[in-house]
């Protein structure tokens, strides 16, 4: 029996769900964006695994660079997270509704 | 040659104004003042010389083009230098001039000094684009603008209510002018299918049936009536005595009113396919002149009798033009510009020096204090008068002449001239006699002076001018006009007076009679101290004449109340509730919407995460659906 | 066989991991499941010969980022945990209608006919070595643009960074319009 791309795919498939789930479900601000890079994984291993099945080395390079995409989102997210909860003390996005109509 | 150098005549006086206008303040009086002077007596040399070749005979009309603007319609900067925009571009410079100078004196100490020289300026610029224009489109540019001008410069003092009210007059009555005249403008271009003069004069004959040409030749009129304060379009001018003196002396002596004349005789050509056209035209002059010369016998403003007048003399200038002795007419608007320009401003050194009065009945005995005054002054009134040998004699005399010539309905023309020229010499005897003969009669107070030199030098030199204008055309001496001309009326039948000496003395001593006998009785009755029993005695006639024969007031209440009802009526009807109404009800519209609308804004992350949700599905179960 | 082996417990840990994110009330826990299924992607890059992407995985997402996220958490506060019951109202059964929607259209692509996992694979492809080498050769060549804007995005990055968490806002007082 052996591992298709497929396998690879469903996986990454699942752990999209999952985090997907989590941005809706939870709101600690932290915790929705540790499901997006949840989301952000599912997506790279869709990558490596296509670019397996196709003998191509051009899936690797786009990891690279969704690596680095987002680690520069982390960056400036948490910062954004800490000057808000230097302002409100509380990391739940339900209470940031300024805009609210 | 020397007319590639012409559109400078134009430009000093614009760029004179859009000099004071930035710089005027800082230039102060009278610095700003002899600046605008100055571009305006530029202008008059160069005018001079380009008219050069003219003068000598062996010039050309020349066709200039600046730059293009709409060359499709023929509507392009382009100047026309030929004698008859020369003689108006040396009429309006030469005489502006002097006016300026004359102005300098006179608005002596107005807070506003350098911005009526910006507006002076700006208005003979206007001017000269109205006469150098080498096609309608260019003429009609300069035709608004003087407009433009002539309401900013008789609301000049617009701080008086009357003032205000005489500019915004002039304004609207132009306006039903411009209509007729644009209309006539559209009507050339539709059978032609360019604005250019050489075209047009070139294909008239052609092109234009004569329907067409009659047609084009009364609309046409209609403008030149609404310019040139002719019957039933005159009302505006006498108001628009309320400006500075200058500005009458501007407007109605050397540039605004002849416009109506000079458009005229520009368009000889179709005038000459329209006959009963030419005939109207000369039959509205008649009318006019009639009708205004009886009007100011009756007036004591000083200078809403030489407004009347004015009215008088351009109905004249109508007559010989519409009689199509174009010469005649240019003849007698050149002379009129001199003495009457030398008029006003002897009216403006009056009111000057008698501390802003206007009155005649309360003027007199002004001849010992203003000596310079009432000598160049009397030379005018003599001159308009029609006495040989000064100006006003040889031009009336050509284009009663010219009546007389042609014989027919033209005789009754002839004889309204004839007693019209009576009229003149009357009124302006009376005119004269009031203010500076018999007893003062002015009120405590009054000290009058001799105006300071800058304004009595331009008098002296329009006095000379006025004197010996006339000899440029006469039978006697002659027709160095009519040659200087003829390059500009090339392919139209010129009318002229009669050519034998017998008739032409009858005529001439006719005119003269009238002339003498008019000042005679002027001077005969005023310079009695019964005169005012005199008027008086005229009763319910003297009272019409004063009166104008009620016509502001019969425009005022057929016209004006109404015109004004609807505007109300659409102001604060329709306007008010209506547009408004709909304008309001749209935003209240909107209001209310936002209120419902903004639910939706929760400003909830998550929410708007479920929106965006359900659009990825939608986009991918499109895909799905047609990949299929 | 092994490669079976190793995808099923990767994938049982990736999966237990994610789940652990989304359900753990605290923020910590969210984390370390987190790093579970980081580093199960980790083998599984191994697996595809991609080393050079598992190394940078293990090092800068289970190295840099979580240590960013944990410095976080405890800034903010460990003891904080939260009520995971729902506050907008109907949000949970917009969601579950929305999740029945997705799994439909999942479906109908699955059982459409022209499904594949991926569409330009090529039978018996050779498994490309992701070398540092090779993958340099890439990145320099045919991807130098975006490498050098990357460098500069994570400048940027920074920058921003610093800028939002050093910067305080003043206390507004009466007259001072700073």
């Amino acid at each position: 029996m052996t591992v298709t791309a497929g396998w690879y795919m469903t996986l990454a498939a699942l752990l999209f769900g999952v985090g997907l789930v989590g941005i809706f479900l939870r709101r600690n601000a932290l915790v929705m964006f540790m499901c997006i890079e949840l989301m952000l994984n599912a997506v790279n291993l869709t990558f490596v695994a296509a670019g397996r099945a196709i003998g191509d080395l051009e899936g690797q390079v786009a990891v690279f660079f969704v690596l680095v995409v987002a680690a520069a989102e982390v960056v400036v997210g948490l910062a954004i997270i800490v000057a808000v909860f230097r302002q409100r003390a509380s990391a739940s996005v339900d209470e940031l509704a300024e805009l609210k109509g | 040659m020397s007319g590639e150098l012409t559109w400078l005549i134009i430009a000093l006086p614009l760029g004179g104004a859009v000099l004071l206008h930035f710089l005027g303040r800082f230039l102060g009086e009278p610095r700003a003042g002899w600046l605008a002077s100055l571009t305006v007596g530029a202008s008059f040399a160069l005018s001079a010389w380009a008219a050069w070749p003219f003068i000598q005979g062996n010039g050309h009309p020349e066709q200039h083009l600046l730059f293009s603007w709409m060359p499709e319609v023929g509507a392009s900067f382009e100047i026309r230098w030929d004698p008859l925009s020369a003689l108006m571009a040396l009429v309006v410079t030469g005489v502006g001039f002097l006016i300026h100078v004359f102005a300098i004196g006179y608005m002596h100490g107005d807070p506003r000094f350098h911005r009526f020289f910006t507006y002076l300026n700006l208005f003979t610029g206007s001017m000269l684009t109205l006469v150098l224009a080498g096609n309608y489109a260019m003429l009609f540019l300069g035709w608004e603008l003087v407009g433009l001008c002539s309401y900013l410069l008789i609301s000049f003092w617009f701080t008086r209510p009357s003032a205000a009210a005489a500019g915004k007059k002039a304004f609207v009555v132009n306006r039903i002018g411009d209509f007729g005249f644009m209309i006539a403008l559209m009507l050339i271009f539709a059978s032609f299918g360019t604005l250019s003069y050489p075209t047009v004069f070139e294909q008239a004959a052609e092109v234009l049936p004569e329907g067409t040409a009659t047609l084009i030749g009364l609309l046409l009129l209609v403008g030149a009536a609404g310019k040139s304060a002719q019957v039933p379009l005159y009302v505006w001018l006498p108001d628009a005595m309320e400006g500075p003196t200058p500005v009458s002396a501007l407007i109605h002596a050397a540039t605004m009113v002849t416009a109506g004349v000079y458009v005229v005789a520009r368009s000889a050509a179709i005038f000459e396919l329209a006959p009963t056209a030419s005939f109207v035209v000369a039959a509205v002059g008649a009318v006019t002149a009639l009708w205004a010369a009886t009007i100011a016998v009756a007036q004591n403003d000083i200078k809403r009798v030489l407004a009347y007048s004015t009215i008088s003399q351009l109905g004249y200038m109508f007559m010989a033009v519409g009689l199509t002795a174009y010469v005649a007419g240019l003849f007698h608007l050149m002379t009129h510009a001199f003495f009457k320009a030398l008029l006003f401003l002897g009216a403006g050194s009056v009111i000057h020096a008698m501390g802003d009065l206007q009155d005649i009945r309360r003027m007199g005995g002004l001849r010992s204090r203003m000596p310079v005054t009432f000598a160049t002054v009397g030379l005018a009134t003599l001159a308009i008068a029609g006495i040989p040998p000064l100006a006003g004699f040889w031009s009336k005399d050509e284009i009663l002449g010219a009546a007389f010539a042609q014989g027919g309905p033209a005789v009754a023309l002839y004889l309204i001239g004839l007693v019209t020229a009576l009229l003149t010499a009357f009124y302006m005897g009376r005119w004269f006699v009031l203010v500076f003969l018999g007893e003062p009669r002015w009120p405590e107070g009054v000290e009058p002076h001799e105006s300071p030199r800058v304004m009595t030098w331009p008098l002296v030199v329009l006095a000379a001018l006025s004197l010996v204008g006339g000899f440029v055309n006469t039978p006697l001496f002659g027709l160095g006009l009519e040659h200087f001309l003829e390059p500009a009326f090339e392919g139209v039948t010129l009318a002229h007076p009669p050519e034998d000496l017998l008739t032409f003395l009858l005529l001439a001593g006719l005119g003269t009679a009238a002339g003498l006998a008019g000042v005679a009785m002027g001077y005969v009755t005023y310079t009695r101290p019964t005169w005012e029993r005199f008027e008086a005695g005229l009763g319910r006639i003297w009272d019409a004449w004063s009166r104008g024969y009620g016509i502001d007031d019969l425009y005022g209440r057929t016209l004006v109340v109404p015109g004004r009802r609807l505007a109300e009526g659409l102001a604060f009807g329709v306007d008010a509730r209506l547009v408004d109404g709909a304008v309001e009800g749209l935003g209240r519209l909107v209001a209310r919407l936002g209120q419902v609308v903004r639910g939706v804004q929760t400003g909830l992350v998550r929410s708007y995460g479920v929106v965006f949700l359900a659009g990825l599905l939608l986009v991918m179960a499109l895909t799905v659906w047609r990949a299929g | 066989m092994v490669e079976l082996i190793v995808f099923v417990v990767g994938a049982v840990v990736a999966l237990g991991g994610a789940v652990a994110v989304v359900v753990a009330r605290n923020p910590v826990y969210s984390a370390l499941g987190l790093l579970a299924t980081l580093f199960s992607l980790g083998v599984f890059y191994v697996v595809h010969l991609a080393h050079m992407v598992a190394a940078v995985q293990i090092i800068v997402y289970a190295g840099a980022v979580m240590t960013l996220f944990l410095f976080v958490i405890m800034m903010i506060g460990v003891d904080r945990s939260e009520d995971t019951s729902e506050t907008i109202p109907r949000h949970r059964i917009y969601l579950a209608v929305l999740a029945v929607g997705l799994l439909a259209v999942a479906g109908a692509a699955a059982t459409g006919g022209r499904f594949s996992w991926v569409p330009a694979a090529v039978e018996g492809a050779e498994t490309p070595n992701g070398t540092v080498q090779a993958l340099a050769e890439r990145l320099f060549t045919d991807w130098v643009l975006a490498f050098e804007v990357t460098a500069l995005l994570l400048t940027i990055a920074a920058a921003g960074a610093i800028a939002l968490a050093y910067f305080r806002r003043e206390p507004v007082t009466e007259g001072d319009d700073r």
